[in-house]
Order: C-alpha cells, then structure tokens, then sequence
C-alpha cells in the first residue's frame, strides 16, 4: 500500500517543491510508495470538491502532510491546521515553514506599513485602497512559521532543503521511524577551506568585490571567508546545505554563508555566537552593515523580528 | 443570483489563486474572476538591505525561476552602482540563465501542462498528473526527469545554488569559469539541445495536432504583447529594449528606466496581485468584448514581438510557426509552442556561450562603490518582462524598490481568457470536472 501523501505550499516560493524534484531519478523509485492524495503543484485535488460545490475546505486523510511555506494569511493558517487534523505526521519542509524564512523580514514593519508601500507608494501603481474581498484572506499579524500554529512532527530546514535531507527524512518515515532530524553541525564543520583562526582586522567588508582565490584551485585552498573579513555566517548556521557529499553551496559559488539552515540547535542564539565568532578572528562585530536583517534574513519568524519604533527619516 | 463555482486552489501552477465563475439563473457565465490570494511585500522588505544582497534576497520572490530575479537584480545593482561587468561576467549570466530556463521550460511542458494534452483534459484528476504520465510515457518521463535534472545539476556544480543562487552580484559574478569546467559542461549543453529537439518535434508530431480545434477556441483574446529584443530586433533574455505592441502588430520601444511612461498598474479590490496596462492606449478596463489597456507577456508575447530568433534552430522553428499562426498570433493554447521554440534558443545559446573561449577570462567583476542612484534592471523571465527598480542612498543601502514581475504583466489577460473559456464551454448550467479543468487550461497556459 502506498503512504498518502498531502503536500500544500503556503506563503512559499515554489522552491521547495522544485527541491523535491531535484532529488533526480531516484525519484521515480520513490514515486510509486508514496500516493498524492493532494499536491497543489502537480495534482488537480480541489479543496472545494472537483466541480466547485463544497460550502468547506476538503482536506483528504494522509498518512503524511509535508507543508512549504510559512503562515501570512488567515487561508494560509485555516488551511494548515485542517491538514494537520487529517494527517498522522508532518513535515515542515523549508525554511519559511521552520523559521518563517525570506518573507519573515517584512515582521520588521506592521502590516499597514506594507501596504501603505505596495498600493500607494509605488511609481507605476496608480494607488488605491488595500484590496479586500471575501474571496483573498486577510494578512495575520506577522509572518509565521508552521509550528507557531501547529506542531511539526518533522523539520526539514534549508532554503531550500537538499533533496539529499528529503529523501533521507521519507524514507524514515516510510522505514516506520517517527522522527528525524540534522545532526547539530555548523555549515565551518563541512566547509572545505582553509583557516588560520585569525582575520586581517578591522572592519567587516560588505560584498563590494570578490573574495581572493585562485580558480584554478579548489576550496581547499581557498582562505575562510570571515578570515577575509567578508561576513560569513557559516559558524552559526546548521550545516545540510551540502547534502550528504558536497561542499556549503554559497562557498561553492565563493560567496559567503547567509544562514539559510538555520541555528545550529534550537533555542541558539546567533547573532551572540556570530559576535563572539567575528571577535575571535579579530574583527569588529559592531561594523556589520544592517546586522540585525542580515543576522535574521531566514529566521525573522517565532517573534525574532518585530516592527521597530518609528526610524528617524533619513 | 445564480450560484458560484470555485475552483480552488488552481492547480498545477506556481501560486496561490483561486477562480470563480458566476453564473446567472439561467446557468449561463455571467462573471468570473482570477483571485491571488498572496502579497508578500518584497518592495517593503527590502528597504534597508544593502544593494549589493539584493540579488540573493529578491531571488526569493520565485523558486521556479529565481534565476530571472537574481538576475534582474544584479542589471538594477550594476545600475544604481554605475559600474559595467566585465564581457566574459555578462557571458556567464547569461549562460546561467539560459541553462536554467531550458529547466524551466521542461518542467512547465512535461510536469504542468501535458497531463492535459498526453492524458487528455477530461481524464479524472487522479490520474491527469505528472504520475499518469509516468504511467502513460514510462520512457519519456524517465528522460525528461533526467534532463530537467542535469540542467539543475550544471548549475548547482559550477554557481553552487541553483534554486536561490548567490553567483551573480552588482558588477558581476562572483567566480570564473575554469577551462576544465567548460570542457565538462560543453557536452552537456550539447546534451540538453538535443534533448530540446526532440521535445519540439515531439509535441508537433504527437501532440499539438490533436489539440488544434481547442487551440483556435480556448481562452483566445485579442491584446498586446510585450517582450525584450536586441539591437537587431531579436528576442533576447537577458538584455534589450522593450518593445511594446498593440493587437494589429504596430509597436513602440522604450528602455528599461521609461518603463513608468509606458506601463501603469491599476488595483483590484479583490486580487492581491495588481493589473498592469499600457497607459497610452487609452485606459484600463477588464471587458472582454472591449478590453482596454491589456497586453501579455511570456512565451507568446516575445515570439510576437520579436522580428527574429536569435539561434538558427529557434529561427526555423520560428518560421514555421508563423507560416501557420501569423504575427501577432493571439490564440492562448500557442504560449505552449512558443515556449517550446525558445527551449530550443535557450539550448543552442548556452552551447554558443560554452564554445566561446572568451567565457573562461578571470576578470569577471568590477569594483563597487555605494552611491545615492537610482537604477532599473530588466530582464525576460520565463513568465515575461521582470522589472526590478531600486533607489539606493549614499551608503548603497536600499531606499525604495518597486518590482513589476513577469506574471504580474498577465494578470488581466488571464481574466480574460478564464472569463472566454468559461463562456465557451459552460451553458445552460452544464458542466462537470473536464470542462473546468479546461477553464484551468486558459489560466495554466500562462504558466503564472
Ligand atoms: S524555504 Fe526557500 S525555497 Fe522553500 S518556499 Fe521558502 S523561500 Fe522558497
Ligand atoms: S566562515 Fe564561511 S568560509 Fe569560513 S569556514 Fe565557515 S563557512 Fe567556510
Ligand atoms: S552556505 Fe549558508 S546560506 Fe548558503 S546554502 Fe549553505 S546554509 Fe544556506
């Protein structure tokens, strides 16, 4: 009997799904033990009924739900807690839906705010009041991740998750196991280049140009980042992101760690560890440009971000 | 009032929307409507951010074609930042994004629309997916997953991400090509073209011919197009002018920073997704016997607009077409043949672009420097024209972003074409699950 599987994106990028179609051919090894009762993305199941009839949201029974996307509207979260009333497990799958991810930085303003820019203060938008209609749900107060409205059995972290992390965490299930998880690494742990636990000094560089090294010449021999004064958030950020034989994807492109896993361990602290990890190379933390973004650019959910009090005007 | 049908959530596309079809008491289409139901706020979000991130933050925006926006991106940095990438940077953006939309245009035509076509639009939905077609097409699907595959593959190997990558920045890239990486990605560009011949000849032996009565009927509607060409009037993804053309094929050209004289966006109380419009013709009004103001992007559009391919492939292909459909050709179900036509330029350019030697020189960024600037970038992304405008201040840090993305630009067009499909195919209150799901098949051809 193939597992049913229920898998809906919420206020997702599409990312998470292309990811699960990255795992590649084995994939179609994989397809036919699992049955997709619902998948907005590839599955014409309506939540309405097939012809459009149904006064209430259908959600079918699963034996697993994954979710992509974290919670922006009242849809998003009605939406989420009928899927996990139907499903036996959960898989939060990416990092809006572990931490809020990208959108989670718009909970650095109030809603309002947002609007106010979107509808009235855009150069080629003749403005007009916010929409709202019946038929398109309201924003809730922040942007949240799936476990701030109900509980994930399963976190798949990464923006977006190595296909090598959904396989492995289906199969676990499939396996009969109940849980599954990163081990608690950081991305340094797997990052191949060289490091000599001391930087040049000074200030933090912004990405104004590239980071030295030879092309012709692996990662390996390659400076740390960091110890190139570029800020790298790799000593902060769980590592998975290299899948189970590669290297950190963004240092593969020579460009530094933005943190898109996540903390390494729940309940982190990483903008104290990344102070004390930029002090230890000898750099000064207090010279990152817009910190507290760039330290919160994929976790500003579960209340990391807030609206500020009003900024001076520049 | 007669009662509503909606069809939520439209599947097999890339967002979240909704339709609705009303009918009147007579069980004839008196109204519909295409709602997105989803605002994320990007333009506010990235107030503050320094410009040089913006590429790896907006990138965001979709995970299908991320691509286009970190691309777009990087054209409105290299602009507020005043710089110019060095050649063989331009070469590697662009190769980049051809390889990712060669991806991109086969996930839309074997995964998105051909349940429709190779298991037929009245299959029962259980079976009208990318699953039934591994059922149906064993050898095929096999092929088609491991070509959308190595494309993925290619990218992630040389630029480390390819759903959100971080490769290209203000200036340009953030790494050369090394010899030994273009002798291995060559022949698999090479790869990739072969394959993309084959799904055109494919989809004109076996199955756009069985579909060419809905093709005359479908979602048809009479607008103008928008698209991207080169200096010789080619269509080109990643640089140009943008050319603008009115439903008897007349056009006007602008550039990227006169996007705002030409292009205005009206709100709708009920969608969040707001309704571009030519703001020289008159108006905007979402009528589908009068329509003012509407014109389309994507596939379709750029094939129109566009006096020529920029490949000799693609031009073949491109002649064909218009022996058979004419210029500007406004039937809805051709975005499907046209994104074909340019799965094949996408292929044959990336192989252009690796036989070039000149795309392994090291110099590949320029220096930044923050400045108060403003800048617009533009690119064609699979789904149309992408605008990305940014102004930054003197610290380079973002102060105002307005975005207009290629889906947005179809907006009206897919209202239109729902509100024809419905009325073509629902009356007299008779329907069932195919007839809306062809209703479905005028919004999926836009691939939103
Ligand atoms: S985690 Fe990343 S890839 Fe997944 S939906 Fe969010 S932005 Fe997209
Ligand atoms: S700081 Fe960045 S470059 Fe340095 S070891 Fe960690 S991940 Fe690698
Ligand atoms: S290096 Fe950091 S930001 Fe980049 S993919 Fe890995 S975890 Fe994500």
């Amino acid at each position: 009997m193939p597992v049913k599987v229920v898998e809906d994106w919420l206020n997702a990028c599409s990312g998470c799904e292309i990811s699960i179609l990255n795992i590649g051919d084995p994939l179609l090894d994989l397809l036919p033990q699992l049955e997709f009762v619902h998948m907005t993305a590839l599955v014409d199941h309506k939540f309405f009924g097939q012809v459009g009839d149904k006064m209430t949201m259908e959600i079918p029974e699963a034996d697993v739900a994954i979710v992509s996307g974290g919670v922006r509207n009242e849809e998003h979260k009605h939406e989420l807690e009928e899927i996990r009333k139907k499903a036996k497990f959960l898989i939060a799958l990416g990092s809006c839906a572990a931490y809020g991810g990208i959108p989670a930085q718009a909970n650095m303003w109030k809603n309002e705010e947002v609007f106010e820019k979107v509808f009235r203060h855009s150069p080629s938008t003749d403005p007009a009041p916010d929409p709202a209609d019946p038929n398109i749900p309201k924003w809730t107060d922040s942007c949240m991740a799936v476990d701030e409205v109900v509980k994930a059995d399963i976190v798949i972290p990464g923006c977006p998750p190595h296909p090598d992390w959904i396989v492995e965490a289906l199969s676990a299930l499939l396996a009969g196991k109940t849980s599954w998880s990163l081990p608690e690494r950081s991305v340094c742990d797997t990052c191949p280049v060289i490091r000599e636990k001391k930087a040049a000094g000074g200030a933090v560089k912004r990405c104004f140009e590239n980071a030295e090294f030879n092309p012709n010449e692996g990662l390996d021999k390659m400076r740390c980042l960091n110890e190139q004064n570029i800020l790298c958030l790799g000593p902060v950020t769980l590592a998975g992101c290299a899948g189970k034989t590669g290297v950190p994807r963004c240092i593969q492109a020579r460009t530094p760690c933005r943190g898109c896993f996540g903390p390494i361990r729940k309940g982190a602290k990483p903008m104290v560890d990344m102070m004390g990890a930029l002090t230890s190379v000898g750099l000064d933390p207090k010279t990152i440009v817009d910190r507290r973004a760039i330290m919160n650019r994929y976790i500003g959910g579960h209340k990391f971000l807030t609206p500020l009090p009003a900024r001076p005007a520049r | 009032m007669g009662k509503v049908i909606n069809i939520q959530p439209v599947t097999r596309i890339e967002g979240h929307a909704k339709v609705a079809i009303h009918l009147d008491d007579a069980g004839n289409v008196a109204d519909t409507k295409f709602h997105v139901q989803t605002l994320r706020g990007f333009e506010k979000f990235c107030e503050g951010r320094p410009a040089e991130e913006m590429p790896r933050i907006v990138c965001h925006i979709c995970g299908i074609c991320p691509w286009a926006h970190h691309l777009a991106s990087s054209k409105a940095g290299d602009a507020v930042f005043g710089v110019t990438p060095p050649p063989a940077a331009v070469k590697l953006r662009r190769l980049m994004q051809n390889i990712a939309y060669v991806s991109d245009k086969i996930l839309h035509f074997y995964f998105l629309a051909a349940p429709d076509f190779v298991i037929g639009p009245d299959a029962d939905y259980s079976v009208r997916n990318v699953v039934g077609i591994v059922g149906a097409a064993p050898d095929i699907a096999k092929q088609v997953v491991h070509y959308r595959h190595l494309g993925a593959q290619m990218l992630e190997h040389f630029a480390g991400r390819a759903i959100h990558p971080t490769f290209s920045l203000p200036g340009g890239v953030s790494k050369p090509m090394n010899e030994a990486e273009r002798q291995e990605m060559l022949p698999q560009a090479k790869e990739l073209l072969e394959f993309a011949k084959f799904t055109i000849k494919f989809a004109k032996e076996n199955v756009f011919p069985k579909y060419l009565d809905a093709i005359q009927k479908l979602g048809v509607i009479k607008v103008g197009y928008l698209g991207t060409v080169n200096d010789e009037g080619a269509l080109d993804f990643y640089d140009g002018k943008l050319r603008l053309m009115q439903p008897d094929g007349a056009f006007e050209e602008f550039t990227y920073e006169q996007y705002t004289d030409f292009i205005g966006e009206h709100v709708e109380p009920w969608s969040y997704q707001k309704f571009p419009y030519a703001k020289k013709w008159g108006g905007f009004a979402l009528d589908l016997e009068n329509p003012k103001g509407v014109y389309r992007t994507n596939t379709l559009a750029r094939i129109n607009v566009a006096d020529k391919m920029k490949t000799p492939l693609a031009q073949a292909e491109l002649e064909e077409f218009r022996a058979a459909f004419g210029r500007p050709a406004h039937q809805t179900l051709l975005y499907h043949y046209a994104r074909l036509i340019e799965l094949v330029q996408c292929a044959e350019e990336a192989v252009q672009l690796l036989e070039d030697p000149e795309i392994t020189s090291p110099e590949v960024r320029t220096k930044i420097e923050p400045r108060e600037a403003r800048g617009v970038g533009c690119v064609e992304a699979p789904r149309g024209t992408l605008i990305h405008d940014y102004e930054t201040d003197k610290d380079g840090l973002i102060k105002s972003v307005n975005l207009i993305v290629g889906t947005t630009h179809n907006n009206a067009a897919i209202n239109l074409s729902v509100n024809q499909a419905a009325k073509e195919t629902i009356k007299g209150g008779n329907y069932d699950q195919g007839i809306l799901n062809k209703v479905e098949m005028a919004v999926r051809a836009y691939d939103p």
